[in-house]
C-alpha cells in the first residue's frame, strides 16, 4: 500500500469495514450485469449460429408442397424472378414400427437427389453415409430419433409407406436446418422417439411413393433482397392445377418460427432484467454512501480545511462506489459467461444444432460495464454532491438534529394501541420518506420477481391443464393418407381398445381480409364433438356455430376483424372454392391460429361432399397394445397421435425449462430481498446506535430493542408485498408480451397462491438479513456510544 | 431558567456518612482495559459503599477511573475482578439478563449528552420507562418535578440543552429508581443552566430519597455532596465527608 495516496488507503480500509454491505451490492450489481450478458449473450449466439447454420446449409426460403406435379415443372418455377435454387422432393408420412416400442412412431419420409448435392435444405450428416441411389431400403434418420432408440448405421425398423410395410436399413444420421425444432404432425413439443426425418434415395422415394417423374415438395432459396411475397405468388400460381396448397415463406416455417419465438423472448428478458437489478444497486450504492458521508461529515470538513478540493473529495467517495462497481462487474461478467454458455448449451440439446457458436461479444461486456458503472456512478454522485460541496467550517460542526414530527394517524388519534418502540421505528421511516420508499420498492422487485418465477409454474400448470384436460380430451388422434366417407367410423371403431370415435375434417384453406392473409387449416367441428373441443380461457365449451366462421383470438388480430366482419376463404385443395363468411365468434386461446367451421357448413363448402380425414379416439388403456399392433399394420392409417404421451413429453420439458427459470428467479429474488434489508437494517443501526444503546441502558432487553428496527422495517416489507405482488404482475405480463406468437401465448394469471408463497419466501430472505442485524443488535456498544455527541 | 426549589430534610436521612445501610458495597474492584498487547488498568482494587439516599459526588480528573466506576455500578460494563453487590444481588456474577433487569428496575442514568430518543417527545421519552418499570409515577409527575409541564409533548430537537437534560432526569426518576447514576450530567452545560440541572438532581435526592452519584470534574460542585470521593489513576485517593452542604444555587463555574 506504500504507492497509494493517504484517501486511497482510506477507500481500501473502508471497502474492508464495509464489505459485508459492498458485496451485498456488488452481487445486486452483479445479477444485472450477469442478466444482461446471459439473455443478450444467448440471443446473439443463438441467432449468429442459426444464421451461420442456415447460411451452410442453404436453408431455403419458401415451402410448398402439392399433391402431385411433373418435374418438367422445374425450369419454370427456376423462372420466378428472384429464385436462385429450387429442390424438387417427394415426401410423405409414415406410421414406424419399431422393435421394443410398443406404440407406433410417426416418420417425415423425404427425398434426397441422387447423384448430386441438395441445393436447398443441406443436410448434416453426423454419422454412416446418406442412401445409395435407387437402394429403396436405405434410410438415414435423424440423430435426435437414433439417440432416442439406440440405433446405430445397420440397425433396422419398419415403415409402412404409401400402405406398404417396408424393412428399412438405417445408413446414416443427420441433422438438418429444417428441423432443428422438429415436431411431428399435431405435437407441440418435439419428442424425438415418437418423430423421426428419414432420408432416402429420391429414385427409391418416388418410387415407393408412385412419384415417378413427379415432386409433391418444393423448396426455394432466393437471390439477397428478393421479398419471398412476389415468389409466393407466382409459385402459387404455377402449382395450383397440381394441388398445391399454397406456399409459405421462411417466417412460417415450423422450426423456424419456433426458434424465432425462442429468440423474441430472449431478446425481450434482455430489457426485462437488468434494469431491475441496476436499479436496484443504484439506490443501494445511494443508501450506504449517504450513510457514510454523513458520519464522514466531519472528516470531509478537515478534509476541506486541509485544501482539498471539492472534486478530490467527491472523487474519493465514487472509487468506493467504483471498487464496488468494478467487483460487481467482474463476478456478474464471470457468472454471466458461465450461466449464458450453460443456458445456451440447453438450447443446444433442446434444437438440434450441427454446431454451437458461443462467442464472447466485447460490445455486450462493455455495454454492460458502462451501464452498471454509471447506474452506479448516478446512485452514488447524488449523495456525495450535498455534503461534499458544504463549507468545510459548515461540514465540521455537527449536523442540525434531525426533527420529527407526529404521525397523522397519531394527530388523529389512531395510534394510540402501539408501544413507544413501534412508534420510534414509525417516525423515524416517515422522517426519511424517499429512503422509505425507495427501501420499500427495491423490496417489492424482490417480491415482484418471486411472484413472476411462481407464475411461470402456474402458466404451465394451466397450459397443460387447458391443452389436454379441457381443449383435447382424446387419448390419441388418427389420420388417414387418404380422405375417407364418414362412415369409415365403423372400421375404427372396430379398432381393438377403441371406445370412442369422433371424425375430424381439416381444410387447408387461405382466410383473408383486405390485403392481411393466413394459410391455416380449416377445422370441422360438430357441435356433438365431446373430445377435441372448442374452449375458451376459463375451459368453457364454446359451440361452432352453424353458419359463418369461429376463430381464435390471435387469427382475428392477424387478420384484423371482429366478430360480424367477412373474411375471405380460399380452399387451396380439392375444388379450390371461394366464399365470403362472416366471423360469428371469437374465442381466446393459447395455441396456434386457429379457425372452426359447422362440419356440414364446410363440407358443404368444400363441395366433395362429407368427408373425414380422420378420428379422435377415446381408447382403454388396457388394450392399448392390440390397438397398436393393428395400427403399425394399416396401410390406411398416416399418423397416430398418443396426447397422453404429448402431455407427458411438454410436461417433462417445460417442468425442465420452468424449473431451471425458477430456481434462477428465486435466487435473483433472494440476492436483492437480502442486499436491500441487509443494507437498510445496517444503515438503520449504524444512524441510530445511541438511541438503541440508550434504550439498552434504560433496562430494554435486546429483544424489545431490535423491535425497533423491526417496526421500521417490517412496515416496509409489509408495504413491499401488496407492490410487489403488482409488479409480480407487471412482470408476468410483459412476459405474456414476450411469448406473444403465432405459435402460442400465455394467460395471465397470477394465483394468490403465488402471491403468498412470493411473500413466504421474500420474508424468510429477510428474516436471514435481520438475523445477522441482531447479531450486531446484542453485542451494542453500550458505554461507547453514551460518550458521544449525537 | 432558575427554578425555584424548596429544599428539606428527607425524613429518613440522618447520618448518610456514618455508616446508614449500603446500597452498593464495592470490594477490591478491578477493571482492565485490554486492546491488542496494550492493557489499561482503568480501576485498581477499589472499596468503597454508596449509602442509603446519600448524594455522593465523585471527583477526578479524565482517565482516572471514575466513568467505568460508574458503568460497573450500573450494570453497563463488567468488573475484571472483585465484586460488586447491590444490596443481595452480585452484579460481577450477573448475567446479561440479570443486569438488564437490573438496570430496569432499580437504576436511573443521566448522560452528558442526555440520551434523549430524538423521534419521541418530552412526555414519550419518560413513558419509555414508566411503561416498564414495576411503580413508576406519571411522566406528567416526573416533568413536573423538573419543572417541564409546559414542555412535555415538545420532541428534544425543540428543547435547549438545560431542558433536554431535565428531561433525562424526568426520565431516570420516574420509576422512583433506588439509585441515580449522573455522569457529567453538567458537562454540556453554561454554568446557569448546569445549576438547574444540579437543583432537579437535589430534590430528587431529597424528595425521593434516591441514592445519587454524580461524576464531575468540577469541583465546585462537591460542595453540595455529602460525601466527596476523589479518583485518580485508577485507585480512590480520598473520600471527603462534607459537614455541610450548601445549595446548586450557590455553586458557580
Amino acid at each position: 500500500m506504500t504507492g497509494l495516496s493517504a484517501l486511497d488507503r482510506k477507500v481500501l480500509r473502508d471497502l474492508a469495514r464495509l464489505w459485508v454491505q459492498a458485496l451485498a451490492i456488488a452481487l445486486v450489481l452483479a445479477c444485472g450485469v450477469a442478466s444482461l450478458i446471459i439473455s443478450l449473450g444467448a440471443y446473439r449466439s443463438l441467432e449468429e449460429t442459426r444464421a451461420t447454420y442456415y447460411d451452410r446449409h442453404r436453408f431455403g426460403d419458401v415451402f410448398a408442397t402439392v399433391t402431385r406435379a411433373p418435374r418438367a415443372l422445374l425450369p419454370r418455377i427456376q423462372a420466378i424472378d428472384g429464385v436462385g435454387h429450387v429442390e424438387l422432393r417427394v415426401r410423405d408420412y409414415a406410421i414406424l414400427d419399431i422393435l421394443g416400442m410398443r406404440e407406433p412412431a410417426t416418420g417425415l419420409a423425404l427425398s434426397i437427389p441422387d447423384y448430386r448435392e441438395t441445393s436447398v435444405n443441406l443436410p448434416f450428416l453426423r454419422s454412416g453415409r446418406l442412401p445409395e441411389p435407387e437402394r429403396t431400403n436405405e434410410v438415414a434418420v435423424t440423430e435426435k430419433f437414433a439417440e432416442a432408440h439406440g440405433f446405430r448405421p445397420g440397425d433396422r425398423f419398419q415403415a409402412i409407406l404409401n400402405g406398404t410395410k417396408r424393412d428399412l436399413v438405417i445408413v446414416g444420421t443427420f441433422l438438418s436446418p429444417e428441423f432443428i425444432y422438429a415436431l411431428a404432425p399435431g405435437d407441440i413439443m418435439p419428442d424425438p422417439r415418437r418423430f423421426a426425418i428419414m432420408l432416402f434415395s429420391e429414385r427409391a422415394l418416388s418410387g415407393l411413393l408412385d412419384l415417378e417423374g413427379a415432386f409433391n415438395d418444393v423448396s426455394l432459396r432466393l437471390l439477397k433482397g428478393t421479398n419471398p411475397d412476389g415468389v409466393i405468388d407466382e409459385l402459387d400460381t404455377l402449382l395450383a392445377p397440381y394441388g398445391g396448397t399454397g406456399a409459405m415463406a421462411r417466417k412460417d416455417q415450423m422450426s423456424h418460427a419456433f426458434l424465432d419465438a425462442e429468440l423474441q423472448q430472449l431478446r425481450s428478458m434482455s430489457t426485462l432484467l437488468p434494469p431491475i437489478f441496476l436499479l436496484v444497486s443504484a439506490f443501494l450504492i445511494n443508501m450506504i454512501l449517504s450513510r457514510l458521508i454523513a458520519l464522514e461529515r466531519e472528516q470531509i470538513g478537515l478534509f476541506k480545511a486541509v485544501g482539498y478540493s471539492s472534486g478530490a473529495i467527491a472523487l474519493h467517495y465514487l472509487k468506493l462506489v467504483m471498487v464496488i462497481s468494478i467487483i460487481g462487474i467482474i463476478i456478474g461478467f464471470g457468472v454471466g459467461t458461465w450461466l449464458g454458455r450453460g443456458l445456451f448449451r440447453l438450447f443446444g440439446e433442446f434444437y438440434t444444432f450441427p454446431f454451437l457458436i458461443f462467442r464472447l461479444h466485447i460490445d455486450i461486456y462493455l455495454i454492460a460495464a458502462l451501464i452498471s458503472l454509471a447506474a452506479a456512478i448516478a446512485g452514488g454522485l447524488k449523495a456525495v454532491w450535498s455534503t461534499v460541496t458544504l463549507p468545510p467550517a459548515v461540514a465540521m460542526s455537527a449536523p442540525a438534529p434531525t426533527t420529527y414530527r407526529k404521525l397523522l394517524t397519531e394527530r388523529l388519534g389512531i395510534l394510540k394501541p402501539f408501544s413507544r418502540l413501534t412508534v420510534m421505528g414509525l417516525r423515524h421511516l416517515v422522517r426519511h420518506p424517499v429512503r422509505s420508499a425507495m427501501t420499500t420498492i427495491g423490496m417489492s422487485f424482490a417480491v415482484g420477481l418471486l411472484c413472476a418465477s411462481m407464475y411461470f409454474l402456474d402458466v404451465t400448470t394451466f397450459m397443460i391443464d387447458w391443452l389436454y384436460n379441457q381443449a383435447q380430451r382424446q387419448n390419441a388422434s388418427i389420420t388417414f393418407i387418404e380422405e375417407q366417407r364418414p362412415d369409415a367410423v365403423q372400421a375404427v371403431m372396430r379398432l381393438p381398445g377403441v371406445v370412442k370415435a369422433e371424425p375430424a375434417r381439416h381444410l387447408a384453406v387461405t382466410m383473408s381480409r383486405g390485403y392481411r392473409e393466413r394459410r391455416i387449416s380449416l377445422v370441422a367441428k360438430s357441435n356433438d364433438d365431446t373430445l377435441a373441443r372448442v374452449v375458451d380461457q376459463s375451459g368453457d365449451v364454446v359451440w361452432v356455430p352453424k353458419h359463418g366462421v369461429l376463430i381464435n383470438d390471435q387469427m382475428a388480430r392477424n387478420l384484423d376483424v371482429d366478430v360480424g366482419d367477412l373474411v375471405r376463404i380460399e380452399i387451396t385443395e380439392g375444388k379450390r372454392r371461394v366464399a365470403e363468411v362472416p366471423v360469428t365468434h371469437i374465442v381466446t386461446s393459447f395455441f396456434g391460429i386457429d379457425a372452426y367451421m359447422d362440419a356440414d357448413a364446410l363440407n358443404r363448402l368444400a363441395g366433395e361432399g362429407p368427408r373425414v380425414d380422420g378420428f379422435h379416439l377415446t381408447i382403454d388403456e388396457d388394450v392399448a397394445d392390440e390397438l397398436y399392433r393393428d395400427v403399425k399394420a394399416l396401410p390406411q392409417i398416416a399418423s397416430l397421435n398418443l396426447l397422453d404421451l404429448s402431455r407427458e413429453k411438454f410436461q417433462e420439458t417445460l417442468s425442465e425449462n420452468t424449473r431451471i427459470m425458477a430456481t434462477t428467479y428465486i435466487a435473483l429474488s433472494v440476492i436483492i430481498a437480502f442486499g436491500v434489508m441487509y443494507n437498510a437494517a445496517r444503515i438503520q443501526l449504524s444512524e441510530r446506535a445511541r438511541e438503541l444503546a440508550s434504550l439498552r441502558v434504560l433496562g430494554f432487553t435486546g429483544r424489545e430493542v431490535f423491535s425497533v428496527l423491526l417496526a421500521e422495517l417490517g412496515m416496509i416489507v409489509l408495504i413491499a408485498q401488496p407492490l410487489g405482488w403488482c409488479i409480480g404482475v407487471l412482470i408476468a405480463l410483459s412476459m405474456v408480451h414476450a411469448f406473444d406468437s403465432d405459435l402460442y401465448r400465455l394467460p395471465l394469471i397470477v394465483e394468490i397462491d403465488t402471491m403468498a408463497i412470493a411473500t413466504v419466501i421474500s420474508i424468510a430472505a429477510v428474516a436471514a438479513s435481520l438475523y445477522l442485524v441482531w447479531e450486531r443488535v446484542q453485542h451494542l456498544d453500550l458505554i461507547g456510544v453514551l460518550k458521544t455527541r449525537d | 431558567m432558575a427554578t425555584e426549589v424548596t429544599v428539606e430534610a428527607a425524613p429518613h436521612r440522618c447520618d448518610a456518612a456514618a455508616g446508614a445501610d449500603a446500597v452498593f458495597r464495592v470490594e477490591h474492584l478491578t477493571k482492565i482495559y485490554r486492546t491488542g498487547d496494550v492493557e489499561v488498568r482503568a480501576l485498581d482494587d477499589v472499596t468503597v459503599s454508596l449509602h442509603e439516599g446519600e448524594l455522593a459526588v465523585m471527583l477526578g480528573p479524565s482517565g482516572s477511573g471514575k466513568s467505568t466506576f460508574l458503568n460497573i455500578l450500573g450494570g453497563l460494563d463488567v468488573a475484571t475482578s472483585g465484586r460488586v453487590l447491590f444490596r443481595d444481588l452480585d452484579l460481577s456474577e450477573a448475567s446479561e439478563r440479570q443486569l438488564t433487569r437490573f438496570r430496569r428496575n432499580h437504576v436511573g442514568f443521566v448522560f452528558q449528552f442526555y440520551n434523549l430518543i430524538p423521534s419521541l417527545t418530552a412526555r414519550e421519552n419518560v413513558a419509555l420507562v414508566t411503561e416498564i418499570a414495576r411503580d413508576p409515577m406519571s411522566p406528567a409527575e416526573a416533568l413536573g418535578m423538573v419543572d417541564l409541564s409546559d414542555r412535555m409533548d415538545h420532541f428534544p430537537a425543540q428543547l435547549s440543552g438545560g431542558e433536554q437534560q431535565r428531561v433525562a432526569i424526568a426520565r431516570a426518576i420516574a420509576k422512583r429508581p433506588e439509585v441515580l447514576l449522573c455522569d457529567e450530567p453538567t458537562g454540556a452545560l453554561d454554568s446557569k443552566t448546569g445549576v438547574t440541572v444540579l437543583n432537579a438532581l437535589r430534590t430528587i435526592n431529597r424528595e425521593l430519597g434516591t441514592s445519587t452519584a454524580i461524576i464531575t470534574h468540577n469541583a465546585g460542585i462537591q460542595a453540595m455532596a455529602e460525601r466527596v470521593i476523589h479518583f485518580i489513576d485508577g485507585r480512590i485517593a480520598s473520600v471527603n465527608v462534607n459537614a455541610e452542604t450548601i445549595s446548586p444555587d450557590e455553586i458557580t463555574w
